[in-house]
């Protein structure tokens, strides 16, 4: 099996499955960590019983998602050997310490505390706890600081110098973190984690209320939950325009195949909305096009030129129509979010917002956005970085291990089956604990499993109710 | 090459061999539980057995990302040689450490009828992955076929009868730190019967040490010198001699029940055996073909990290070791968390 396969394209496909696998979680993880954190503060400063609950009810999910981005990590970090060891070998010493770094101030803070987070509340106490769900959501946040300076870099490396074995040096540490994509790229992954997370709680909030819009768990979600996405939605899609202009300065071929611009355009280009395009023939079939629009948005002028892939020799195309594709999957994600977040305005104007049922099924229509903006976005800037793996500077050709396809095939198929089985199920468990409206008294994981309800004896479940 | 001065690659390879063996000693008890999950059928043990580790593995575990992601970066030659070498195992290892991770909140959260495919996985993926360890251990000390900055043997060289010795002395090894970690963590009948299993598995764990310490030098001249050439016995003797003691104090241990002590002694003789895998490696990190000097990364990347090791990693085993206090002492069926 796998003779005559190309062992570096297997190479690819694993690392697009097992990656695309574990970015959903992170994404989610970070939101979630951060609006749990939200949550207990306002247990703590308002004492309403209804934030503990959804505290309790959320962290029964963050236990799920975290874990499995947990494993799904693990294999990351070994992938890099594995399977780019000619790639670890010569990027290792730049790349290598920021994903140390990573280890040492996020992994470790977010596992350190997760146990107390998940299972301490009335072993600790309440301000200790709080500073345990605190160094948790810190820990994701300084994770993505550590992991988007590590692949921006990739993308627009600086501060580096190459040594007698080819290997690529640091020559300044700060250039290297804080490269020219990097704050761009942080915060728009942040604020897309902060969206996937809203979206999924209003999903949720909303499935609820249209069952009983009375409940008072559901209803304070799906209001936080929109608020979030109607004043993050129009922050985010500026801070896309922003990376966008960045991503034309520093690698302007990849913009060229977001935007299918094939041929140069001396005096504005036109924005391509829609079309096929062909790379064979260099152009984009069926295009519907608006005149001057690309020139307008990139350069901020309608007549201003723009270069195409025509400049660009064709073994440093990026493959067009996956770039092309992906990103207007997102934009369209983006702008749906946005009217998602004007629409429940509009209804909380109008003091319909627990009450609309075309709100509440829109918001679960639009539950899973925020994953598939995610997905589709790190396909368009991952994609559009081929043919390298170091932009500009080594080709992903020259980045793959030493190994045959065999290999490489066989430990593909052996993680999608595996992945398959796993992620099955803790979707199937994540819906059904998503299924449950929260209710008073919601336990978190240390709660209502089978296995303990025998050991918590109605005195002391009393009084840890009577504190909430 | 060795300047005798203590220079900042051998720090590190102090710094990689401590995250190592930081992951052997925490994950290695909670493997263990794993390999002897199905010696204990009963639910109601089980689920003491998974609350003793619940709050705790996820800690464990970051241990082994450290290790990678620290060999990538302190020694990026090393891991690109190592990891394409060691590809089987490591993707085993891989595979069974996500299907235990997943248990140990999957099995909570499906229903009664099917809880028991999560113990499955767990027992499964905990013995994969110790034993694909294990393998990787042996096919490191036998050395891997390198050219010009390339692993250059085949993709079974791994394979051989040392590899899987070393592997099954791992298993045994593990088995015995999690037999031991009940012995200090349960009470009553989980307890005696974990005293039980402690019993063989120090024998069979003392039995493989010594296997292993008789295969090494066989597979290289270098080994031999190192652990019988004069004046070297000198220093290596007392590393056979310690196991010895160790083994009685753990023996007798054991023999007066005293909870506390076996889990700390079992420690101890990982502690030994692992002082003695280094002095059979010593400089190589890959054996007999790149020495640490020859993997390092640029100072430059060295130092920089360092840095961030010598303020982080205290604070992190401090926070690690409150994280343990705050669970301490013996599980009860049914009591706080899970």
């Amino acid at each position: 099996m796998f003779e005559g396969w190309d062992a570096e394209v297997l190479a690819r496909a694993q690392f697009a499955f097992t990656m695309a696998f574990h970015i959903v979680f992170p994404a989610f993880s970070i939101g979630l960590a951060s609006y749990l954190a939200v949550l207990e503060a306002l247990w703590l400063w308002t004492g309403r019983e209804v934030f503990i609950n959804l505290f309790n009810y959320w962290l029964k999910i963050f236990a799920i998602a975290f874990g499995m981005g947990v494993v799904s990590g693990i294999v990351m970090s070994y992938q890099f050997g594995t399977n780019w060891s000619a790639f670890s070998d010569k990027a290792g010493p730049v790349i290598g310490p920021l994903m140390a770094y990573e280890v040492l101030t996020a992994f470790f803070l977010e596992a350190g505390f997760l146990g107390v987070m998940l299972f301490g509340l009335e072993r600790v106490g309440h301000k200790l706890h709080f500073f345990a769900t605190l160094m948790v959501a810190t820990g994701t946040l300084i994770s993505a600081f550590w992991i988007l300076s590590a692949n921006s870099w990739m993308q627009t490396p600086a501060g580096y110098a190459v040594n007698a074995d080819g290997q690529f040096v640091a020559a300044d540490w700060f250039k290297v973190i804080f490269n020219p994509s990097f704050p761009y790229r942080l915060v728009h992954m942040v604020l897309a984690a902060y969206l996937t997370t809203a979206l999924v709680v209003g999903a949720v909030g909303a499935f609820h209320l249209l069952r009983d819009r009375h409940l008072a768990g559901p209803r304070v979600m799906f209001s936080m939950a929109m608020w979030m996405a109607t004043l993050v939605a129009p922050i985010q899609i500026l801070a896309g325009d922003q990376h966008g202009l960045n991503t034309l300065e520093h690698q302007p071929v990849k913009i060229m195949a977001m935007e299918g611009h094939f041929e140069s355009h001396r005096d504005g280009a036109p924005l391509v909305l829609f079309g096929l395009p062909d790379e064979g023939a260099g152009k984009v079939k069926y295009a519907i096009e608006v005149p001057k629009l690309g020139s307008l948005i990139l350069k901020h002028s309608p007549d201003a030129p723009l270069a195409g892939l025509d400049t660009v020799p064709r073994e440093n195309w990026p493959p067009v129509p996956i770039t092309f594709w992906s990103f207007r999957i997102m934009v369209g994600m983006g702008f749906l979010m946005l009217g998602l977040g004007l629409f429940s305005l509009w209804t909380r104007w109008r003091g319909t917002l627990y009450e609309s049922r075309l709100l509440h099924m829109s918001a679960m229509a639009m539950g899973p956005a925020g994953f598939i903006a995610v997905l589709a976005g790190w396909i368009t800037t991952e994609t559009g970085r081929q043919p390298f793996t170091v932009y500009g500077l080594l080709r992903t050709a020259e980045s793959a291990s030493p190994l045959a396809a065999p290999a490489v095939g066989s430990s593909l198929i052996a993680f999608v089956i595996v992945y398959f089985i796993v992620y099955a199920a803790g979707l199937t468990y994540l819906f059904r604990l998503m299924a449950a409206a929260p209710h008073p008294g919601e336990q978190g994981p240390s709660g209502d499993m089978p296995a303990h309800a025998a050991g918590i004896t109605p005195a002391i479940g009393a009084a840890a109710q009577g504190r909430a | 090459m060795m300047t005798g001065i203590i220079d900042v690659a051998t720090i590190w390879a102090f710094i990689i061999a401590f995250a190592v063996f930081v992951y052997v000693v925490m994950d290695g008890f909670d493997l263990g539980l794993g390999i002897l999950f199905p010696l204990f059928p009963e639910k109601a043990d089980r689920d003491v057995i998974m609350n003793s580790v619940a709050p705790v593995w996820d800690g464990n575990e970051t241990w082994l990302v450290l290790g990678g992601g620290g060999l990538m970066a302190a020694f990026p030659l090393a891991y690109a040689v190592l990891m394409p070498a060691l590809y089987t195992p490591v993707i085993a290892m891989l595979v069974g450490l996500i299907f235990r991770g997943v248990a140990f909140e999957f099995r909570w959260r499906t229903t009664q009828s099917t809880r028991n495919r999560w113990d499955i996985a767990f027992a499964g993926g905990s013995l994969v992955a110790a034993l694909a360890q294990g393998i990787a251990l042996g096919a490191i000390l036998q050395g891997v076929h390198v050219e010009a900055r390339h692993y250059a043997g085949g993709w079974w060289d791994w394979l051989t009868p040392f590899s899987i010795l070393t592997g099954l002395a791992l298993v045994v090894g593990y088995a015995l730190l999690g037999a031991t970690w009940l012995v200090l963590k349960t009470e009553s009948g989980l307890r005696d019967k974990a005293y039980r299993l402690s019993w063989f598995l120090l024998f069979a764990m003392l039995g493989a040490i010594g296997a292993v310490s008789i295969a090494t030098p066989f597979l290289h001249i270098q080994y031999t010198q190192r652990w019988f050439s004069w004046p070297n016995v000198i220093l290596t003797a007392p590393v056979p001699i310690a196991v010895a003691a160790i083994a009685v104090l753990l023996l007798r241990s054991l023999a007066n029940k005293h909870d506390n002590q076996p889990f700390f002694l079992s420690l101890a003789l990982f502690a030994l055996s692992y002082a003695g895998l280094g002095i059979s490696m010593w400089p190589y990190i890959v054996p007999q073909s790149i020495t640490i000097w020859q993997a390092a990364s640029p100072e430059n990347s060295q130092v920089f990290m360092l840095f961030g090791v010598i303020v982080l990693v205290p604070l992190i085993l401090g926070y690690t070791a409150w994280a343990y206090w705050v669970f301490r002492g013996k599980v009860r069926p049914g009591s706080g968390y899970h």
